[in-house]
């Protein structure tokens, strides 16, 4: 009996699990990128290109909880924001090195993660969802009215310390290879987790909860620290991006930094490794390089939003895997 | 990234004019051209900045000058990024405009750190000309500072003695009521208390009831946007203005009253550095503008990008070129006078001063015809509208 007519022949069912195969296309993509990105400055402007990678971990992080964990948080500019917030802070008051400012933020995204995480997935679907909109606003009340983040100025002037202590790194150039080796750890990070164990565990939480259940897995527990750790990795790349634009403000915590995030992986590919880094990659460079087109920006990114949910719900790196019918 | 607005001309004006040197000029125009501020600045600034290099007459005098302009979003990173990209890649010399206090903090800190210029007209934050000053940036058209010392100072004079604050319950409110409530103080008036409201707010109603009992002579809104909107409209359905109280708004734009209609609006007292229809000078240039920006009125930042893009075209003229020390110090010594905001200097601290104006919103009946809005109750002079320098907190003013 056909019991869901709605999936296409050739669906991500169809896709042989050849996980060798797989697991090296992988490896030689992700060096591709790093090639192309150790490259990429002498074509492209430093800082948009720092700008992408910290939205490409951004949504890499949060395509952990919902791609893998099948979570959807419509609260993740939580913890990129207050991540920002501390980086900038710590970096710009307490003078510590960027890496130092980095790891502080994502402690404080972690920490946030478990209090928002512990409440959230006591529920599921869209009342999860809600929950963490709801504590995410809380959040950024706090960076509303806290002393310490400015208000709507937010934290300027943040400056871009010495790596380690000796290691100067503040013109944009070099910052990059900072920003590159962070962003390109976290992601492979994200990689490993998705293939290890823990993530297939994931995917079977994901695909059938009560199934995952009955096996023997305390699910709350990995559903807790998937979502753990994505806040984490949202932190690191939250942090990164207050080194980069040398300034924390509202709009990282904002409601419509969640949105935001949210639409770089749907559009890129939920569920896939690469589609977050495409997606974000997408998005950013729409913002930029439309900047002039002034009110036609938003108008354009709902536009491809809509395609991109009625032709290719896959979103586009999934779509490419349904052709070349291999996961990526 | 840019729409070239180029003015091609020049190229065969200077050969027919003989000039000596020509110089490149490229102004940048960054604004919001899609949210909230989109009809205070928008295209309407570009528009505004175009004029001033036609009106300079810039192509005879051997200056080229190309206008660029991008949509920051009221986004910081937005705007840094473009801001960055400018200065580094597209040659940018100056910025103009930028509304929105975060990135405006952010623009003047690159423009420090790229050794550039940025004559900002669209942010109302005092950190510009105070703490996060700048030798690079000038705050060319008004402050928080200036539009709640002429509302309080003027309303004092006119006399209303006390005062009831509504707040937006953050910094940028707490700011405002405090500088609003010193003033009033100064000015010998009392200030009956003051009530705050979450932000955003949508319902004012208890805290409008709040104000109407106190008895207060004035009401002051210090709040901003979306909060003065729907306090204005809720206090019109009380009749607050109507039962003798007059409605103060602090922050507070002629779009703000268009949209808001004379009917909803009237009666209210708001603080402009300018005002389409206040002399001869700045209806001739409203008639040349709505010409060209579809029948709509310029409004103060439309006059300020005008008056700071001919000023700096003062400077690039008589320096005879573009670099930033010299260009900055010309400013400083070329005084400042236009058509639109007067005549008026720039201060150590960068803040730009000139006269500001209160204004009382027409009654629906006194108003002649569309954007005929306001009328003129104080003219509060340049010396006394503007935070005095040695208060500002600027490190470079010693």
């Amino acid at each position: 009996m056909e019991l869901r007519e709605d999936v296409p022949a050739g669906s991500t069912a169809a896709i042989p699990h050849d996980d060798q195969g797989a697991g090296r296309l992988h490896m030689a993509l992700f060096a591709v990128l790093l090639v192309l990105f150790a490259i990429a400055p002498m074509f492209f402007y430093p800082v948009f290109l720092m700008k992408v990678l910290c939205f490409a971990l951004f949504a890499a992080a949060f395509n952990l909880l919902l791609g893998y964990g099948g979570l959807l948080s419509f609260g993740h500019a939580a913890f990129f924001g207050s991540a920002s917030y501390i980086s900038a802070y710590t970096a710009k008051v307490w003078g510590v090195t960027p890496e130092v400012s980095v790891i502080l933020g994502a402690i404080t995204a972690m920490i946030l993660g478990v209090i928002v995480g512990s409440l959230a997935i006591r529920r599921t679907g869209i009342y999860m969802t809600m929950i963490t909109l709801a504590l995410a606003q809380m959040v950024y009340f706090v960076a509303l009215q806290a002393p310490f983040t400015g208000g709507e100025d937010g934290i300027q002037s943040v400056p871009r310390r010495a790596l380690f202590g000796v290691l100067a790194i503040s013109p944009d150039r070099t910052f990059y290879y900072f920003v590159l080796i962070v962003v390109f750890a976290a992601v492979l990070l994200i990689y490993r987790i998705v293939h290890s164990p823990f993530g297939q565990v994931l995917k079977a939480i994901r695909e059938n909860e009560a199934r995952a259940i009955s096996l023997g897995y305390r699910v709350q527990r990995y559903k807790l620290a998937v979502f753990v750790m994505s806040a984490t990795l949202a932190g690191v790349a939250g942090a990164t991006k207050a080194l980069v634009f040398q300034l924390a403000s509202l709009t990282d915590v904002y409601w419509t930094m969640s949105g935001e995030v949210v639409l770089m992986t749907l559009l890129g590919g939920m569920g896939t490794v690469f589609g977050p880094l495409v997606g974000a990659g997408l998005v950013v460079t729409l913002q930029n390089y439309f900047a002039s087109f002034g009110a036609w920006v938003t108008i354009i990114q709902g536009v491809i939003f809509v395609i991109g949910v009625l032709l290719f719900r896959e979103g586009i790196v999934g779509i490419i895997a349904k052709w070349i019918r291999r996961p990526l | 990234m840019n729409i070239k607005l180029a003015l091609a001309l020049s190229a065969t004006a200077m050969l027919m004019g003989g000039t000596a040197m020509a110089t490149d000029v490229k102004i940048g125009v960054l604004n919001d051209m899609s949210g909230v501020y989109a009809d205070i600045s928008g295209m309407g600034s570009v528009v505004a900045a175009q004029m001033a290099v036609e009106d300079f007459g810039a192509a005879e005098k051997g200056i080229n000058v190309e206008i660029v302009s991008a949509d920051h979003q009221n986004k910081p990173d937005v705007g840094s990024t473009i801001t960055r990209q400018w200065y580094d890649q597209e040659g940018v010399d100056m910025i103009v405009d930028v509304p929105t206090s975060s990135v405006a903090l952010a623009v003047s800190e690159i423009t420090r750190e790229k050794n550039k210029i940025h004559m900002n007209t669209g942010a109302g934050t005092t950190e510009l000309t105070g703490p996060q000053c700048s030798p690079n940036t000038i705050h060319w058209l008004y402050d928080t500072y200036a539009l709640a010392y002429g509302t309080g100072s003027a309303m004092v004079a006119e006399g209303g003695q006390t005062w009831f604050f509504i707040t937006a319950d953050y910094a940028f409110g707490h700011s405002l009521e405090q500088e609003a409530s010193n003033v009033v103080t100064k000015a010998g008036g009392e200030v009956l208390g003051s009530v705050r409201h979450p932000f955003p707010g949508q319902d004012f109603s208890s805290f409008l009831l709040q104000a109407q009992s106190s008895g207060a002579d004035v009401i002051g809104l210090a709040n901003a946007g979306g909060d003065t909107i729907n306090a204005v409209k809720q206090a019109s359905e009380f009749g607050i203005t109507q039962g003798g109280q007059d409605l103060a708004a602090l922050l507070i734009f002629i779009t703000d009253i268009h949209a808001l209609g004379l009917q909803t609006a009237q009666g209210l007292v708001l603080t402009e550095p300018f005002y389409w229809n206040l002399n001869d000078g700045t209806r001739e240039f409203a008639q040349r503008f709505g010409e060209r920006h579809g029948g709509a009125m310029p409004t103060a930042d439309h006059a300020g990008v005008y008056s700071a893009v001919t000023h700096y075209l003062k400077a690039v003229e008589a320096t005879g070129g573009k670099e930033t020390e010299a260009l900055l110090g010309s400013m400083r010594e070329i005084p400042a006078d236009d058509p639109l905001l007067g005549p008026g200097e720039i201060q150590a601290n960068g803040r730009k001063i000139h006269d500001m104006y209160l204004f009382r919103v027409k009654a629906p009946d006194a108003s002649e015809g569309p954007w005929d809005y306001y009328e003129t109750v104080a003219t509060i002079p340049a010396a006394e509208a503007f935070k005095p320098v040695a208060e500002s907190g600027c490190p470079l003013v010693n």
